[in-house]
């Protein structure tokens, strides 16, 4: 054994720094391979991030167009007639009395053998919510921002919901503006919305304000089917 | 083996304690210098063992190895082939080799 121990001693000062290196590697791949488990691979990060910068742009571009067209629009007929048709069209920021109603998915876990589905929020709750708002006389209403007019659709689109063909994710804020307290009581009573998806544990939060903002709708309206005519 | 100890302590420490992070570009380059170094390390122990251990040939064996091998994942890489393959094979192939001959060395001695 002292001849081998001899021999493993003699110079060899080298193997220690090759295994230094080895052992450096080794750490660095180490920590490495921890830290990309628990973030997004950073490419990806900056593709995404880049993506969105470039999209926020194109936002504000266009929001700036939409900004002096509606300039013109009022500089040029300006009183109360088109104020009313504008607001009959959803394309007149507001502002009063209302609600505001948040609504996430349900934290609890589906049992197994349940479906994971109704733990979640889907279209048609969210258009059962809207029904009652407006049977309680909600004169504006918006989901996530997107003013709702008389052509918007609240449809499902894959983990999504489309909303003026714009698709947002839970949590939903659902704003709406007439009486604070008719509105309030339509989502709360019993039998109601509120009561039927809490059995879910869908989280519904309802807060009334009396200076609520609405915003106007955003988008372009088509006319290309539907011709003025005399009424039969 | 105290030296081996010694250095893979110290590299551990220095690498865990080195506060950068390396970029996701280079985990082909670190497997095949990783390998390239436990090849040097074995082909040492061996070369100890048989007595014809020399510092240079080990140290310039281990910078050549080293250095061909990055050529290769770089070559690779700007061809699209995995070329690094070729030096993963070839290193791994020989870390068994030289460990088959530490093993029969001291078996002989037993």
């Amino acid at each position: 054994m002292d001849k081998i121990r001899a021999l493993l001693t003699r110079g060899g000062w080298s193997i220690t720094f090759v295994c230094m290196a080895i052992g450096f590697m080794v750490a660095i791949q180490f920590k490495q391979v921890h830290n990309v488990k628990d973030t997004l691979p950073a490419q990806r990060v900056e593709e995404l991030s880049g993506r969105l910068i470039q999209v926020e742009e194109e936002r504000d571009e266009l929001s700036k167009q939409v900004e002096i067209l509606n300039n013109e629009l009022s500089t040029s007929t300006n009183d109360e007639f088109i104020s009313e048709l504008k607001f009959q069209a959803g394309t007149l920021a507001v502002e009063g009395e209302g609600i505001i109603l948040k609504m996430d998915d349900s934290t609890r876990a589906a049992k197994s053998g349940e479906n994971p589905n109704l733990y979640l929020i889907h279209d048609d709750d969210i258009l059962r919510v809207i029904n009652e708002l407006r049977a309680a006389g909600a004169e504006a209403i918006s989901i996530n921002g997107q003013r709702l007019i008389a052509t918007s659709e609240i449809r499902c689109a894959g983990p999504t919901l489309s909303v003026n063909n714009v698709r947002s994710a839970a949590p939903y804020e659902i704003r709406a503006i007439g009486e604070k307290k008719s509105l309030e009581n339509s989502i709360k009573m019993r039998g109601g919305v509120v009561d039927s998806l809490k059995v879910w544990g869908i989280q519904l939060e309802v807060t009334t304000g009396d200076k609520i903002y609405i915003p106007p709708y955003k988008g372009t309206t088509k006319r290309v089917y539907s011709h003025a005519v005399e009424e039969q | 083996m105290t030296k081996v100890l010694i250095g893979l302590s110290l590299g551990v420490l220095l690498g865990y304690l080195y506060p950068v992070t390396i970029n996701l570009v280079y985990p082909k380059l670190i497997s095949v210098v990783l390998l390239v170094a436990l090849d040097s390390v074995f082909g040492g122990l061996c070369a100890q063992v048989n007595k014809n251990f020399s510092d240079t040939i080990f140290i310039t064996g281990f910078a050549t190895n080293a250095l061909f091998a990055a050529f290769l994942v770089f070559l690779g890489d700007s061809l699209d082939i995995d070329l690094y393959y070729v030096a993963l094979l070839v290193f791994g192939f020989r870390i068994f080799k030289n460990l088959a001959g530490l093993r029969k060395h001291f078996m002989k001695n037993l």
